[in-house]
């Protein structure tokens, strides 16, 4: 497998950082190496935040991601910073609501419903993260349903699997219609 | 059993102390150290020991001093801001000779600085930041799987020697997550401080025996009253205004860790061999670093990197001897230049580069490899 650089921004508070923790928790689960990190400002919430995780079959040495091969951004504030920073081969998914920035190189863009799906499809919006989870493994074909589902649910509170698996599902099948 | 999970630096570390023995926690939550107060609170009561939120960072440096005068492994975590309230009581703690582990998790400073971003500018707190001369042992992990298994030798060397140590972390490893196989039946080396076994010298806490470095310890408030004091004593434990004692005292603090650097000091050197240029780092850098040796490598350039692990006391003489057989150092650290300064006094005949970082993002491989190419 070749090395994925893999970058979720958004705002505090979307849970960006947890889905990154849970592409590194599936990563585990595959038995690959990987490195996942973050970058906030002080605002709990509503600060442009950045979360990457790195997969490699080999030693990860520098942890953050230099080139990205993936790219998701949910908000416009996220994609005009880091969809124009993006090289011609990076993979870009966004959300649907969003406008495509000036000076975009990459070719691959998938835009998709994410925040729309979370609310009306599965019912809540805070569950967009997982829905891009979902999506993300399916275009980055990462780990299996079933190792995604068991890191998802090493990572959410108790009680609250039926609604984080409607979200997994919804989020899959977005990405299988492209 | 062997098990790979996924793990936060600042998790790590708390996993690693509580595999030594460590079974109270005093602290003052702060950002990017938060997570080690959070896992200690939600892993002590697991394994029977006890963790508080004081109201502040001097306090809690204190009941970590309390704690382990009364036999209990102890440690706290912080970063600059709290670093800096600490230092009062480290250095009661040096005084004393009371073992314990000071985690912090570097952000970039002064005061209170740039809260969620990366530094190592506490490089000559760790050293200097308590008044008066004493030693001090600082310990830099470079991975998550090191905050865990240094963790251990931290809390062994703080027993050993009986000395407050810094676990100096920064937020690059802290914040990290990767995976990490731990082995929860593995044997590992646990050291444990000497206690007194002679009832006659119980009355004299601070005695110290013929071929040891420091006093064997009692434990405060068991079989008989013993005084412990921030003041310059003598064996009795009791202050003293003697030259001579004080003298005694100093010099032995000093030389306990200065005497010990061969079983102290721990480095890595990677690719030196054949090396023509050497990058001097450590804790998170390292990273940065590994991936930039590795590049040049592919290309056949003759560069290898050297990595203190134990940054307090500095690995002169390895990298001295370095030193003689290599042509260019490269110091690379997130700072204006504190190691730098080390390197600088111990190297004499090489070209010394430097790559520091002060606004708040991390050194990049291309920013290491750019350095080192302007260097030759």
């Amino acid at each position: 497998m070749a090395k994925m650089e893999i970058r979720l921004a958004g705002s505090g508070g979307q849970g960006v950082i947890l889905a990154t923790i849970i592409l590194a928790e599936a990563a585990i689960i595959a038995g690959k190496n990987t490195a996942q990190s973050q970058s906030y400002g002080p605002e709990a919430r509503g600060g442009m935040c950045k979360a990457e995780v790195i997969v490699s079959d080999e030693q990860i040495g520098f942890t953050k991601v230099t080139k990205p091969t993936f790219l998701l951004a949910l908000t416009q504030a996220s994609f005009d910073k880091f969809g124009s920073a993006a090289g011609e081969d990076c993979v870009i998914m966004a959300d649907s609501s969003l406008n495509v920035p000036d000076n975009f190189k990459s070719k691959k863009i998938y835009l998709l419903p994410i925040l729309e799906t979370a609310k009306v499809e599965v019912g809540k919006a805070f569950t967009a993260n997982i829905v891009a989870v979902a999506a993300i493994n399916r275009v980055l074909n990462l780990v299996s349903f079933d190792a995604l589902e068991k890191a998802v649910f090493m990572h959410i509170p108790k009680g609250t699997e039926e609604i984080n698996r409607k979200a997994l599902l919804a989020g899959d099948k977005l990405a299988q219609n492209i | 059993m062997k098990n790979k999970v996924l793990m936060q630096g600042n998790e790590a570390v708390v996993e690693g102390a509580i595999k030594a023995g460590m079974r109270f926690f005093a602290g003052y939550p702060i950002t990017p150290s938060t997570e080690v107060a959070e896992h200690s609170a939600l892993r002590l009561p697991q394994v029977g020991g006890h963790f508080i939120q004081m109201e502040d960072e001097i306090a809690s440096m204190a009941a970590v001093i309390g704690a382990s005068a009364v036999g209990t492994k102890s440690m706290t975590a912080t970063s600059g801001p709290g670093f800096s309230l600490k230092q009062e009581n480290i250095g009661y703690a040096c005084i004393t000779e009371i073992p314990c582990l000071i985690v912090d998790v570097q952000r970039s400073g002064p005061s209170t600085g740039l809260p969620t971003s990366p530094s190592q500018g506490d490089v000559m707190q760790a050293r200097w930041g308590t008044h008066g001369d004493h030693s001090i042992i600082a310990i830099a992990p470079s991975s998550v799987a090191e905050c865990y298994h240094l963790a251990i030798r931290a809390f062994n060397l703080a027993e050993k020697y009986r000395t407050p140590v810094i676990f100096l972390m920064d937020e690059i490893v802290g914040h990290l997550r990767e995976g990490i196989e731990i082995d929860d039946e593995a044997e590992v080396e646990i050291i444990e401080r000497k206690m007194k076994q002679r009832p006659d010298t119980l009355h004299l806490p601070y005695h110290v025996c013929d071929g040891d470095d420091v006093p064997r310890f009692h434990l405060t408030g068991y079989d008989i009253r013993y005084n412990i004091t921030g003041l310059v004593h003598g064996a009795d434990g009791f202050p003293s205004n003697s030259n001579e004692v004080a003298d005694k005292l100093i010099t032995r603090l000093m030389k306990k860790i200065e005497n010990n650097v061969d079983d102290i000091v721990e480095v890595e050197e990677k690719y030196c061999e054949d090396a023509d240029t050497v990058i001097v780092c450590y804790g998170g850098t390292a990273r940065s670093v590994m991936s930039a040796v590795e590049e040049l490598r592919a290309k056949g350039e003759k560069v290898g990197y050297f990595r203190p692990i134990t940054v307090w006391p500095f690995p002169e003489k390895q990298l001295k001897k370095l030193s003689e057989r290599v042509k260019n150092i490269v110091v690379a650290e997130h700072n204006y230049g504190q190691i730098l300064l080390e390197v600088q006094r111990i190297v004499k005949d090489c070209k010394i580069g430097f790559v520091g970082k002060v606004d708040g993002t991390v050194i990049t491989p291309s920013e290491i490899i750019k350095a080192v190419e302007e260097v030759k």
